[in-house]
């Protein structure tokens, strides 16, 4: 079963990192970032084209990890499968021992290295979560037929707080609940005031009574990068004050000055009403993580839950109940 | 209307170097009101293509002729006497309109000289946006009359995205975005609990599940 889903159902504070599959079809570059993550989170996500930047799939990623001992979680974009594909998809990775996923829209392929590519866009991200709930807790596909076997997967969703028009963003969150997301990761937190007031319009509205919020985080490398994030990374919020501290440390000194703010602010989180735990989304920086969780005060993780026999030959847990 | 632009002149030679003898066609109807293959534009074509052909000195024979509408028959008909003395066609319809005209004359090659862009509206002078995809199934009253699959980057019923900044599109800042137009909209007219309920996924069998689309109206029939 999904050791997030354990981890958050038992009450702990939940560590999830991520893990951008290589440019190539090398599977040891999967192999070294697991062994850089073993023991150190909960769960790993396996981005999926992030940026629109051609890699080795989510999907093949996530069954390396799985090899590996980790709990993976498959992100998958509707921007580039139909919604024949997006289903195939699902029980293909239900199949691979797969336990998590989380259903989002995607980078726009503009952004990335193929911009003539088509953008499918068959469903939405928010459709999507529907559809795949309805496979696991109904046992059919969109439209009605039923499955042989129902997918086992515990079903998240990733919701931005920094987006505009403010108001709207936690209806956007109630709707994806309403879909089917068991589990929310957010964009990068750095302005917490922000976000405390997107979480308190959650709790109003008895959100986080039915859905597990972690806080996404990304430590920043240098000053450059954090004005980068601000400047042109759409949706994203760097409020001047984590600029100032970073162009404050030398410039030998900066990555630990943003290790340093990433830890505070999980600890932070940590303390927030209604947050559930933290995805530490480490752009190409999987080395660091483990310290940054202990720095953060979440190490050690709690031990796997005993194991649960296989599921083969039986029905799912998560089977037409 | 369908909206239009002209081919870079260059592709334009290159596709009508074979012929000596071209009729350049234009269109008074959409491709007219966006200024790229109404009757001014294709006087102007014509004359750039005779000039150009004589300085290099080609022997072409090249007229020119504005249609009222390229897409209906009975506008097409009135080539029928005039289009034997030509051995091509150089067509400043719309993609319909080119081959409204190529299935009438099958036997002269029909060239298009634009590229056909989308359907849209006249904004303002020089300025024409996309805002319908033709999907066949309007879905404006729930969006409050700002369709997302035409004007969404990402076509998403049940937006915005986290990319939505300042009511600008994360795709490209000068574009709106259309969830915020929406919600914007539906806020006016006090419909905003209409968005609180998921969209479900489009139908898009009645965009492209069979082949090209046809409408068929008995009542209109002879």
């Amino acid at each position: 079963m999904s050791r997030l889903k354990s981890i958050l159902d038992q009450g702990e504070f939940a560590v999830t990192a991520e893990c951008g599959p290589p440019k190539g079809a090398d599977p040891d570059v999967i192999v070294k970032k697991a062994a850089l993550l073993r023991g150190k989170v909960d769960a790993v996500n396996v981005t999926d084209n992030q940026t629109a930047i051609v890699r080795m799939s989510s999907l093949a990623a996530c069954a390396l990890l799985k090899n590996q001992g980790l709990d993976p979680v498959l992100q998958a974009v509707v921007r580039d499968r139909n919604r024949i594909a997006l289903q195939s998809d699902i029980l293909g990775a239900s199949a691979l021992g797969i336990r998590n996923v989380l259903c989002l829209s995607g980078d726009h392929q503009g952004f990335g290295n193929q911009p003539q590519a088509v953008g499918v866009f068959d469903l939405d991200s928010i459709q999507f979560l529907q559809v795949v709930r309805r496979m696991r807790d109904q046992g059919v596909i969109l439209g009605g037929e039923p499955l042989s076997k129902a997918p086992d997967l515990f079903i998240g969703a990733a919701a931005n707080p920094f987006g505009d028009p403010f108001n709207f963003r936690v209806v956007r969150l109630a709707k994806k609940v309403a879909a089917g997301a068991e589990f929310i990761q957010t964009q990068c937190i750095y302005n917490l005031e922000r976000f405390e007031k997107w979480m308190t319009m959650a709790r109003d509205r008895g959100l986080t009574e039915k859905v597990h919020i972690l806080g996404g985080v990304t430590p920043l490398k240098s000053a450059g990068m954090a004005r980068y994030m601000k400047n042109r990374v759409a949706g994203m919020d760097v409020p001047d004050g984590i600029i100032r501290r970073m162009e404050g440390a030398p410039a030998k000194r900066q990555a630990e000055e943003g290790l340093k703010i990433c830890a505070e602010t999980i600890r932070r989180l940590k303390e927030m009403p209604g947050v559930k735990g933290v995805h530490i989304m480490a752009i190409e920086w999987e080395e660091r993580v483990g310290e940054l969780v202990e720095r953060a005060g979440l190490l050690p993780r709690p031990p796997s839950p005993s194991p649960v026999p296989s599921h083969r030959g039986r029905g799912n847990p998560g089977d037409r109940h | 209307m369908i909206t239009a632009e002209q081919k870079p002149l260059d592709e334009i030679r290159e596709m009508i170097a074979p012929y000596k003898r071209l009729l350049v066609l234009g269109c008074g109807s959409c491709v007219a009101e966006c200024a790229a293959g109404g009757e001014k534009e294709t006087s102007m074509l014509a004359s750039t293509l005779r000039m150009a052909a004589k300085m290099e000195g080609q022997e072409k024979v090249i007229r020119e002729k504005t249609l009222e509408r390229q897409c209906v028959k009975e506008f097409v008909l009135l080539l029928d006497d005039m289009i034997r003395d030509y051995d091509a066609l150089l067509s400043l319809g719309c993609g319909a309109g080119v081959q409204a005209v190529a299935d009438m004359f099958p036997e002269i090659p029909v060239i298009p000289a634009l590229n056909t862009e989308f359907l849209g509206e006249t904004k303002d002078q020089g300025l024409w946006v996309e805002n319908c995809l033709g999907c066949g199934d309007c879905m404006l009253y729930h969006f409050g009359g700002v369709c997302p699959l035409a004007r969404c980057s990402k076509h998403l019923l049940n937006g915005p995205c986290g990319g939505s900044v300042g009511g600008k599109c994360e795709i490209n800042p000068e574009i709106p975005c259309a969830w915020q137009l929406i919600i914007d909209r539906l806020e006016q007219h006090h419909g905003l609990e209409r968005l609180e309920s998921i969209y479900p996924p489009k139908d898009w069998s009645k965009k492209q599940g069979r082949g090209p689309r046809k409408i068929i109206r008995e009542d209109q029939q002879r």
